[in-house]
């Protein structure tokens, strides 16, 4: 898939080139690279929504085009080169492990502006990099998951041990131990962003040890559909809102929303007007939303768990306010202070109380 | 207990059921002298074909024949290429590959996220729960059942059959097989499109039963674990299946060991397979004499009539 992906996007990469010659005012091209297919219904699916969002705010203006399924690593700077050559006046990559080939790429075209989703590096003036505070979200899922579980076992699907999962993992334990202090979190690390089949085994690894609550930072829906099954299990949706497995496991979930963003920088880049930045949204800017919370959920805790959510978007109330110690015990955060955002752009820690070891 | 042995034994089973398929039709095709890279490609087109057909007709038995038709339509084209075309094996293979992950994606297209209806069990929830027996005897899906037997129906066909014997001599010296008489190219096409329905049913059980769901990809590298698992069972069906449980009890293991908060290293627990692999590889290989008359002779050679 991945290698005939890319031929596909290769010869209409060749066509776009060709055309682009004999066209001198040609429209604006964009070009996506995902890590995962667009049906994942999950990450991937969010940022393609993005990109369609592009397509109808500046209609024949821009032309967008993608490439699926790129592995990170050097594939990501072949395709990304292709893009380029192609045509492309603006990409886009939407993985962490794009960064490198981000840059790399970057820096042999200044004159292509760079997007690199949820990244660090930039290195060359025409590298930005954005991401969304998903751990916002996770807040929010994690005071839902701390009122409902009654195992007090809260099974957590893991990609790969990096900041932005750990982020996720502490922001959702602090909010459900604040609510009920027995809780234990069990994190099964799987390696992947994408494979529905090892996802799902996760899910019924973590219901097997006990686990009635499902959470993953992982993209497919696979884990939905193991703990569908099981019944009895809540899960959240991932990304995208994941709403076909509602009212239930699905109780409420994680969206993504890249659009707006998206198509601010595609415009401040037709405009002239881009600048490299490093952008961090989340629930008060619009790019992270809960997705509808069920019946599922006792009403009461709706009504708590959207006071948290409106205290984010208003921007009173900070999912990392203190005081918080670190696993080892050692203090992090004093009372009433709140996280800067350079520890949590490189959080490589467990806040007290979870009981795992983060993998190295 | 840290890790419950009867949800592993049940969950080792369940995982390992789609390869086991495969690497069993793999297994067939291979003894025929075939040598078909293909299986990914062929699990895929089963598992899209299975999930759009379960979707359509909410028929868990219509799915599961839909996708091992769609994948044997997918292996008659390798059948076609390198039985009448005489193009080469491997590249033929890899091709295959290439394009079912690609038309599977383009015949997915809607399908993704859509509901599929739920398989029953073939025993009752009674049964079910005895304990300790019921789990993992009798708390499976019907295909897993098939998968079992199908191992021990494919060693007794191989091993004590004339059909068996047929094409084990197909495999072994197309030549000699010819001059006997054998339609040597009708036995390896109609060997193709068993490895075909075999890798299209593997498919078909995740999308359908494991998975629930048709999402793009999903085989993620499942059937070149099935072709590795030919090799490592040296093609002897007993030993797809203890590989093929193997494979999948380090997988379930190494999960139920983090969630139950063992340290052990992660990174070792995944690449362990792949250790298992190369050190059976080397083990089998050290013994030239009995490497040599594990694989078919003529595997992977291009048969002509002429010749």
């Amino acid at each position: 898939m991945k290698t005939l992906t890319k031929l596909l996007a290769s010869a209409a990469l060749a066509t776009g080139l060709a055309g682009g010659a004999i066209a001198q005012d040609d429209p604006f091209q964009v070009g996506f690279v995902y890590v995962g297919p667009i049906g994942d219904y999950g990450w991937t699916w969010t940022h393609d929504q993005g990109r369609l969002a592009v397509e109808e705010a500046f209609g024949d203006d821009v032309e967008t085009i993608f490439a699926e399924s790129v592995p990170e690593g050097p594939d990501a700077e072949r395709v990304i080169q292709q893009m380029v050559l192609g045509g492309a006046d603006m990409i886009f990559t939407t993985s962490f492990g794009y960064g490198e080939a981000t840059n790399a790429v970057a820096g042999q075209f200044p004159d292509v502006q760079f997007e690199h989703a949820t990244g660090y590096l930039r290195e060359h003036d025409n590298v930005s990099t954005y991401s969304a505070r998903f751990y916002e979200g996770r807040a929010v899922i994690g005071h839902i998951a701390g009122h409902m579980t009654e195992s007090n076992i809260v099974g957590y699907i893991a990609s790969y041990p990096i900041p932005e999962v750990i982020r996720g993992i502490n922001a959702a334990y602090l909010h459900a131990a604040e609510v009920n202090p027995d809780v234990e979190f069990r994190v099964v690390w799987v390696y992947t962003w994408f494979d529905p089949a090892q996802e799902a085994e996760a899910a019924q690894a973590l219901i097997d040890a006990g686990a009635d609550v499902i959470m993953q930072h992982t993209d497919s829906t696979a884990p939905q559909a193991t703990a569908q099954e099981a019944g009895n299990v809540i899960t959240f949706g991932q990304a995208s809102d994941m709403i076909q497995f509602a009212p239930a496991p699905r109780v409420s979930s994680i969206i993504d929303n890249w659009g707006p963003y998206y198509v601010r920088r595609v415009g401040e880049a037709m405009e002239g007007t881009w600048a490299q930045s490093d952008t961090w949204e989340g629930m008060p800017e619009g790019m992270v939303v809960i997705g509808e919370m069920t019946e599922a959920i006792p009403e009461e805790v709706r009504a708590s768990a959207t006071a948290i959510m409106e205290g984010i978007q208003a921007g009173e109330y900070h999912p990392f306010t203190g005081p918080i110690n670190r696993q080892d015990g050692t203090a992090w955060l004093a009372d009433g202070e709140v996280a800067d955002d350079g520890t949590l752009a490189g959080m490589d820690f467990y806040v007290e109380g979870i009981t795992g070891e983060i993998p190295n | 207990m840290i890790v419950d042995p009867v949800t592993l034994i049940v969950a080792l089973i369940t995982i390992s059921t789609p390869v086991l398929l495969a690497a069993l039709g793999e297994l067939v095709v291979e003894k025929s002298g075939v040598l078909n890279l293909g299986v990914e490609g062929m699990m895929i087109m089963g598992a899209v074909c299975g999930s759009i057909v379960a979707h359509q007709t909410q028929s868990p038995t219509l799915a599961f024949l839909a996708g091992m038709a769609g994948a044997a339509a997918l292996s008659f084209i390798f059948a076609i290429l390198t039985q009448f075309l005489m193009s080469n094996q491997v590249a033929s293979g890899l091709a295959l590959t290439l394009f079912g992950l690609g038309l599977a994606a383009l015949l997915g297209v809607g399908y993704e996220g859509q509901p599929i209806p739920e398989v029953s069990k073939p025993f009752p929830e009674a049964l079910r729960e005895i304990d300790t027996v019921g789990p993992i005897l009798l708390s499976h899906d019907f295909v897993t059942y098939l998968a079992v037997f199908a191992v021990f129906a494919i060693w007794y066909v191989l091993r004590h059959t004339r059909v068996g014997l047929i094409l084990r001599a197909v495999g072994e010296s197309h030549d000699a097989a010819h001059a006997l008489g054998y339609k040597v190219v009708r036995i390896r096409i109609l060997a193709i499109l068993f490895g075909g329905a075999m890798a299209g049913l593997g498919g078909a059980f995740l999308s359908v039963v494991y998975v629930e769901n048709w999402v793009q990809g999903m085989t993620a590298g499942a059937g070149w674990i099935a072709l590795a698992l030919v090799v490592f069972a040296a093609w002897k069906p007993g030993r797809v299946l203890f590989g093929a449980w193997l494979f999948g009890g380090i997988a379930a293991l190494q999960l139920r060991l983090q969630a139950a908060e063992v340290g052990v290293p992660v990174a070792l627990l995944d690449a362990s397979p792949y250790l298992v692999t190369i050190i059976v590889l080397v083990v089998m290989s050290s013994d030239r004499a009995r490497a040599a008359l594990n694989a078919p002779a003529a595997l992977g050679k291009t048969f002509h009539a002429s010749g």
